[in-house]
């Protein structure tokens, strides 16, 4: 493979975050045919007039999965996985209802529709909240992720062969025990029918390209990795095979064999510079989720828990520094979890999550801000087919600030500077927190000295967001996500994107392995 | 309907299109689960979902020559995984074409030197039944029970099954029926209770009396918690929550692979340099019956197999593909060497003396969010939650505000290891990432002289 033909940068600046475009109902090709059974179903489900059913809707879902695999320049997996089948919603006296069926004829999905409405009626002496269709307002528009060098221009062996060659060049030293290349492309088509008229249409787009190296010098093990599956986004293959990817690949095997030979993470309260790759975690656990709605109603506290904000604190929590301005922005081209409309049928907008620090808004559904009576987003979102929607982050940005990298670090005394999370738990109300990292430095009267392993911190999030110093200008950007956040009951996998530049925080507990 | 008939027939087709030179295992996965998503005793989700999905895993026989990118003789291994509809036709249509796809990109991979041909071994045929609540009655028969309570929730129940055959005429049939209830009781100021419900038939007297023991633990509750300062604590953890332990060593920790890749937590003990207590005891045990013995290749695991004697590493799970790279013996697990069936026995310690070997410290219902932070140092992290208490002198004193702990299961399951509960719990798996999960973990409580805590 020619790697010279790869100009597209690895990572996608924040500072240039063009609005995804949404796409003319014609562009969409499959998408446009995929749906097609659906307008006849539900045009026989009018016919019958499905008692007691004041909504119906069909989201149908089709997403391909291709995963390839190298340890050791070996062959770990060449798989593809194709899931396809229709969430069918309806909504009676006041409850939703649902039945998932992977049959897509008119038939089967009219009695689909059937039994979600039984369900919803069986139900709704117990209903949650009287619901109406509003929690499902109508929707026409198409969306679709850009994509310039589409995911089957690269064949097979082509890809079998790059990943080799990862793995080959990854294995610099004897001291490397392990090495693996992983490439994943997913393609997901929705359509979305219902009896209010909604007909829209999605077809999104991801890459990923991650590689790792395991060393070890003596009894002590580490692990390095090139950003991990983090390092996702939407559109083509133009987005991972950048001109810096070999570059990656040695600064990969460089860092683990620079990690054996390092010092354990001192044990401090000191300053800490996290980048990107380690904020986008921190966004995630401590401020992501402890803002959906559902989880400060309690739908979640049987599960993944609840948070700590209240329904009062919305336009009055100090959350942290003035420094702080953290959007919900499903609309950045080429982040994870862009979309033109969620899981409801909800159009996707930017919105401010926090501003100045202040708590503005949360991530809630239409049913969510209904119940809570808080200002949400357009959020409900759900896995698959066989999964009903639930209040979810999409892409949950820490806007830019003003400090460069080199003021940010010139200006510490003595701190740690971490990349790449590696170990991330927090509690059930979102506030104590310890997260860990690949790969850290520390930063000695304003300059980065030496490599130090096992770096982790610990904190409580608002304390933690309070001691936030410095944000980091545009040129420090990145944009990562998190492809496995696992929530809900029947529980879902979904991807998140988070954007973030490089921050200093102050005053944070810091400390090595065991 | 998916069920073996169904399979065997689609099964047949699809064998009967395999071409000289060609091979192929086949795994099924489905189910046809009803779910009710509670909040406040009220129900927020509820609905059916029918799933089933079919791997293909195709090897390509060539013989031994160079393409100029790779030497492509040996077995070249392709997958692909396609939803089933139930609908005959259809879902051969579907497959044959997945097998069309696989046969044109086998040829375009390197020979995977570790792949391992199918074989023709014994089979299995485990069916079990349930009595589950009608789906249309599933809501008054749980909710008429939870009136007055504040309790969140999930309802789960259904028919799972699971299936493998391959081309060289091997075919296992699992099948089951089960229900889950996993709650939580709620006292007005936030402080929980945890219970789950679960079985193959559906017992009103028995839920009831599940909902009354939970309601008693809920009233200690109700005292103002504690807040304990980070140190050094003697603990008592609950089965359930040193299932959450022993869930840590199931992703990699025991696997032959993830040792020898330097990936595992139990590397300490691989090399001598440490060993659990000699009260820790590990195996897989399959004699439940809720989970199948046969793997995605289609061998059967034994029925109980020791991984932990006394504290002494003696097996690890090793599946055919790593038994080929490593030179090792398999033991017919799992491709991703992950525990599916764990076990761990009990000691000596009677329930009602449980308080008073503790003395004074924290008794620990359940743990949260647990992860490494550090791998290869066996060091873990995260929060206790739910009904957890101050100790002392043998008697409870009140609920403690959550703390975190970060300490290694060296001393965990290792020095700090006092005592075991003799009686073992078993704790069903009721996750549903993808679809619902099968089988558990069976475990007793365990009395800790020390267990740190940081924050």
């Amino acid at each position: 493979m020619n790697k010279g033909t790869m100009p597209v940068p690895m990572i996608a600046r924040y500072n240039t975050t063009p609005r995804a475009a949404l796409a003319k109902p014609t562009d969409l090709g499959d998408t446009q045919r995929m749906a097609a059974n659906l307008h006849s179903a539900l045009k026989q489900l009018k016919q019958l007039h499905l008692k007691d059913a004041d909504w119906v809707g069909f989201r149908e879902v089709r997403e391909t999965c291709t995963t390839r695999s190298m340890r050791d320049a070996k062959p770990e997996a060449n798989s593809t996985s194709t899931t396809h089948g229709v969430m069918v919603e309806v909504l009676a006296n006041g409850q939703f209802g649902y039945a998932a069926t992977p049959r897509l004829d008119d038939e089967s999905l009219a009695k689909a529709a059937e039994t979600a409405r039984d369900n919803a009626v069986q139900a709704s002496r117990w209903a949650v909240h009287p619901f109406t269709a509003a929690q499902r307002p109508p929707v026409r528009t198409n969306y679709q992720s850009p994509v310039v060098r589409g995911l089957t221009s690269i064949s097979p062996r082509e890809m079998n062969a790059l990943l080799a060659e990862i793995c080959v060049k990854l294995k610099r030293s004897d001291k490397i025990i392990r090495t693996e290349a992983t490439s994943m492309t997913i393609e997901t088509e929705t359509s979305f029918v219902s009896t209010n008229g909604s007909d829209a249409n999605q077809k999104v787009s991801l890459v990923i390209l991650d590689f790792d190296a395991t060393a070890q010098d003596g009894s002590v093990v580490q692990r390095r990795s090139g950003g991990g599956r983090g390092r996702a986004h939407q559109g083509g293959w133009e987005q991972v095979l950048a001109d810096d990817l070999w570059q990656r690949v040695d600064l990969v095997a460089d860092q683990v064999l620079e990690l054996v030979a390092a010092e354990e993470c001192p044990s401090e309260t000191t300053s800490l510079v996290l980048k990107p790759d380690q904020m986008m975690l921190q966004i995630h656990e401590s401020i992501g989720h402890p803002l959906e709605l559902d989880r400060i109603l309690g739908d979640e506290r049987n599960y993944a828990g609840w948070s700590f904000v209240k329904l009062e604190d919305f336009g009055r929590l100090q959350y942290g520094s003035r420094l702080m301005n953290v959007t919900f922005d499903p609309t950045v081209s080429n982040e994870m979890a862009s979309y033109g409309f969620d899981d409801t049928g909800v159009a996707a907008t930017r919105e401010f999550l926090i501003r100045d620090g202040v708590l503005q808004r949360g991530l809630g559904s239409l049913e969510s801000q209904l119940r809570s009576k808080v200002p949400g987003v357009a959020n409900a979102r759900a896995c698959s087919w066989n999964r009903a929607p639930i209040d979810r982050m999409a892409n949950i940005n820490l806007e830019p600030g003003t400090s460069s990298f080199n003021e940010i670090v010139s200006g510490v005394e003595r701190g740690v500077l971490m990349e790449t999370n590696r170990s991330w738990s927090i509690d059930d109300f979102r506030n104590k927190f310890q997260f860990g990292c690949e790969y850290a430095k520390l930063i000695e009267n304003g300059k980065i000295t030496r490599t130090v392993r096992n770096p982790n911190y610990r904190g409580i999030t608002v304390p933690f967001w309070s001691n936030l110093k410095k944000v980091g200008d545009a040129s420090t950007s990145g944009v990562y996500g998190t492809p496995n956040c696992g929530k809900g009951e029947p529980n879902q996998i979904i991807r998140v994107g988070h954007a973030s530049p490089v921050c200093l925080f102050e005053n944070i507990e810091v400390f090595g392995g065991a | 309907m998916i069920d073996s008939v169904y399979f065997e027939g689609l099964t047949a087709k699809l064998l009967s299109q395999l071409k000289e030179g060609e091979h192929l295992f086949i795994n099924l996965s489905g189910e046809n689960s009803q779910f009710i998503r509670i909040n406040g005793a009220k129900v927020r989700q509820t609905g059916v979902i029918q799933d089933a999905d079919l791997e293909l895993e195709l090897l390509l026989e060539k013989k031994s020559e160079d393409d100029g990118a790779f030497t492509s003789g040996g077995l070249h291994k392709v997958a692909s995984s396609t939803t089933l509809c139930g609908l005959a036709y259809e879902d051969h249509e579907r497959l044959s074409a997945a097998l069309k796809r696989l046969r044109a990109e086998a040829s375009q991979v390197p020979a995977d030197p570790f792949a391992q041909l199918p074989q023709r071994l014994e089979s299995a045929l485990d069916v079990t039944s349930g009595h589950l609540p009608d789906v249309a009655n599933a809501p008054a028969a749980l909710l008429g029970a939870l009136e007055g309570i504040d309790v969140a929730g999930i309802y789960a129940a259904g028919e799972q099954f699971r299936a493998m055959s391959n081309s060289a005429g091997l075919t296992h049939w699992f099948s089951t029926k089960t229900f889950s209830f996993d709650y939580s009781f709620y006292t007005p100021s936030q402080r929980a209770v945890k219970g789950v419900f679960a079985g193959r038939d559906w017992d009103r007297g028995a839920f009831q009396n599940s909902i009354a023991r939970s309601r008693e633990k809920l009233r200690a509750l109700e005292a103002p918690a504690r807040r304990l300062d980070p140190g050094s604590y003697r603990v008592f953890l609950e089965p359930a929550a040193v299932a959450d332990f022993i869930g840590m060593l199931a992703w990699g920790g025991v696997s032959e692979a993830a040792l020898r890749q330097g990936e595992s937590p139990l590397l300490k003990i691989r090399r001598g340099e440490a060993t659990f207590s000699p009260l820790f005891n590990l195996s897989e045990d399959f004699s439940r019956g809720d989970i199948p013995r046969f793997n995605s290749e289609g061998e059967l695991a034994p029925k109980e197999l020791a991984l932990i004697c006394d504290g002494k590493l003696v097996h690890t799970l090793v599946c055919s593909r790593t038994a080929a790279e490593y030179g090792a013996v398999s033991n017919q697990a799992d491709s991703s060497e992950m525990l599916r069936a764990p076990s761990m026995r009990g000691g000596d310690l009677r329930l009602e003396d449980v308080l008073m070997r503790l003395g004074t410290g924290i008794y620990i219902s359940n743990v949260h969010y647990l992860n490494w932070s550090d791998v290869p140092g066996g060091r873990v992290t995260g929060m206790t939650r739910y009904a957890c208490f101050w100790v002392e002198n043998g008697k409870m004193i009140a609920p403690i505000e959550n703390l975190r702990f970060d300490d290694t299961i060296y001393s965990i399951f290792g020095d700090a290891l006092e005592a075991l509960t003799a009686q073992c719990e078993f704790m069903a798996d009721t996750g549903s990432y993808g679809s619902r999960n099968l089988g558990g973990v069976s475990v007793p409580g365990m009395l800790l002289s020390g267990m740190k805590f940081k924050l």
